[in-house]
């Protein structure tokens, strides 16, 4: 017998052990929702799985008696269409600051203490003003976003961005490279898939963001119909819809990570001596 | 073509060079030993321009050489000397548009084409037209290395600097480096400054040697006195008893 230390579970051992959680939290669940309902056939709080099907049913596939609209699918795609766009705001403004503040010392000086002292800022704390200086419509939820992640992203590409070694930046002048091409040709190629990276990191936090903005000004959304069917304790609506977000940040991520692999097979080599 | 006039380098109280007085013709190939720390990278660097002599002058061709790096001195460090998110074709091409005026470097159509063409006739020569489509991470060091002379060269530099290029690379694999460094000395008619650990290859290599050493020591205070030029010799003919008296000269030295 080896070592704890040393012992690796076979492929199908793996699948086995990575599944085990997510049955017993299945397990768990299902038993605990019986014995509930059991004893109280109109318990809100641990539905059925026929009763949340029944509620996704109701909310994606017939259309609102109210409105005629799939509710399910408008506040997904609204709710996307804030994230995406607030991200990628985020990620522009980020890149083009971490790369100036990086790469140009001048830059560097001016900027970057006082990136750091607005990455401080609580963003939550800035949404009255947002809703105050932007009204409740669309532009302060992704603007919240947008400001929530874009001191995070823009610092770490400034760190990004110094950690290029600088033997490439010499040898591009020495080549007749001039600020510009250096910065276009060397460093924003190298930067790309670092950004990637923290975009990954910091959708987490945006997701966040929009559903804090969508449960105190909104319409529609996800975040808007969770705290909204909550007076009615509607738990077969809220945990569909819960799982629905933890399933569409998964495919983000993993979109994500594809597209790196896919497109920047260099990335992650160490810079390559 | 180059001219050191007494130059100093200290960092705060730090003495790294003191007192460094040389003169180097159009075509020579110099190579600078000497015990890490001594500072022969720090004049290497000098001569980049990514450092400034503390005091004295630094002149090619009567001018104080320039305070940044720019496309007459081409440079091969150790490592990291090549773009890693290029191929080998890209990084050659790469090359070519950093020469072009402008603002993205980029090369379109007929200047693509021809950079190309030319680029691939270099990696022909340099042995590496079989690993044009690959990126600098799937090439061994010495295939690296040898990308980045080659590209280094394509700037046309006046000096050729190389700090440390082979220190990382096997035995065998410095040898084959050695006579396309040699070869490509003799075509191009460069000046060569090369640093490197070993005094072997100092002896081989190159047309000229110096070795910095400290030319005092102070036991109390190791920082106050800097290394100068302690050899400085022609090497066509490499005597072996004078390669074993450097050698013995640079082991008794205490410093780090």
């Amino acid at each position: 017998m080896k070592r704890l230390l040393n012992q690796q579970p076979s492929t199908a051992g793996r699948m086995l052990l990575s599944s085990l959680p997510f049955l017993v939290l299945l397990l768990i669940y299902l038993v605990a929702s019986d014995l509930r309902l059991e004893a109280n056939p109109s318990d809100k709080l641990l539905p059925s799985f026929t009763q949340m099907g029944e509620a996704i049913q109701r909310m994606a596939f017939e259309p609102n008696r109210r409105t005629g609209e799939y509710l399910f699918w408008v506040d997904t795609f609204s709710s996307l269409q804030r994230l995406l766009l607030g991200v990628l705001i985020a990620a522009s403004f980020g890149l083009l600051i971490g790369l100036l503040t990086g790469a140009l010392p001048l830059v560097g000086a001016s900027f970057s203490p006082v990136l750091t002292v607005i990455s401080l800022i609580p963003p939550l704390a800035l949404l009255p003003v947002l809703f105050i200086v932007f009204g409740l419509g669309e532009v302060a939820k992704v603007a919240l976003i947008a400001i929530g992640i874009t001191p995070f992203i823009a610092r770490d590409m400034q760190k990004r961005t110094l950690e290029i070694p600088r033997e490439q930046l010499i040898k591009a002048q020495t080549l007749g490279g001039n600020t510009s091409q250096v910065l276009i040709r060397v460093l924003l190629p190298q930067l790309t898939p670092r950004l990637l990276d923290a975009v990954r990191l910091s959708l987490g936090t945006g997701w966040l963001f929009l559903i804090a903005a969508e449960a105190i000004a909104s319409t529609e959304g996800l975040g808007y119909r969770i705290f909204l069917v909550r007076r009615y304790m509607s738990m077969d609506v809220i945990l569909p819809y819960v799982a629905w977000i933890t399933f569409l940040a998964f495919l983000l991520d993993w979109l994500l990570v594809s597209v790196n692999r896919k497109l920047f097979p260099w990335h992650g080599h160490g810079g390559g001596a | 073509m180059i001219e050191v006039r007494n130059l100093w380098k200290n960092y705060g109280d730090k003495v790294v060079l003191e007192g460094i007085n040389a003169r180097v013709e159009e075509g020579e190939f110099i190579t600078l030993v000497g015990a890490s720390g001594c500072g022969k990278s720090t004049f290497l660097k000098m001569l980049l321009g990514t450092e400034t002599p503390s005091r004295g002058q630094l002149l090619m061709d009567g001018q104080a050489i320039k305070a940044e790096p720019d496309r007459d001195r081409g440079i091969v460090f150790q490592q990291y000397s090549v773009f890693p998110h290029m191929t080998v074709l890209d990084n050659v091409i790469a090359a070519e548009g950093f020469k072009q005026p402008g603002f993205t470097g980029l090369l379109w159509g007929k200047k693509r084409r021809e950079a190309r063409k030319k680029a691939q006739v270099l990696l022909e020569k340099v042995g590496l037209s079989a690993s044009a489509q690959l990126y600098p991470h799937q090439l061994s060091g010495g295939m690296r290395q040898r990308l980045a002379i080659a590209q280094a060269l394509l700037g046309k530099p006046r000096i050729l600097l190389l700090d440390e290029p082979f220190g990382a690379l096997d035995p065998g694999i410095r040898k084959d480096m050695h006579e396309l460094v040699l070869d490509l000395w003799r075509t191009e008619k460069l000046t060569v400054f090369m640093v490197t650990h070993d005094l072997e290859e100092g002896f081989y290599l190159g047309t000229r040697l110096w070795v910095f050493d400290k030319l005092r020591q102070d036991p109390q205070a190791p920082d106050a006195y800097g290394a100068g030029i302690t050899y400085d010799l022609p090497v066509g003919q490499p005597d072996p008893k004078e390669l074993e008296t450097i050698e013995e000269n640079l082991k008794g030295s205490t410093h780090d």
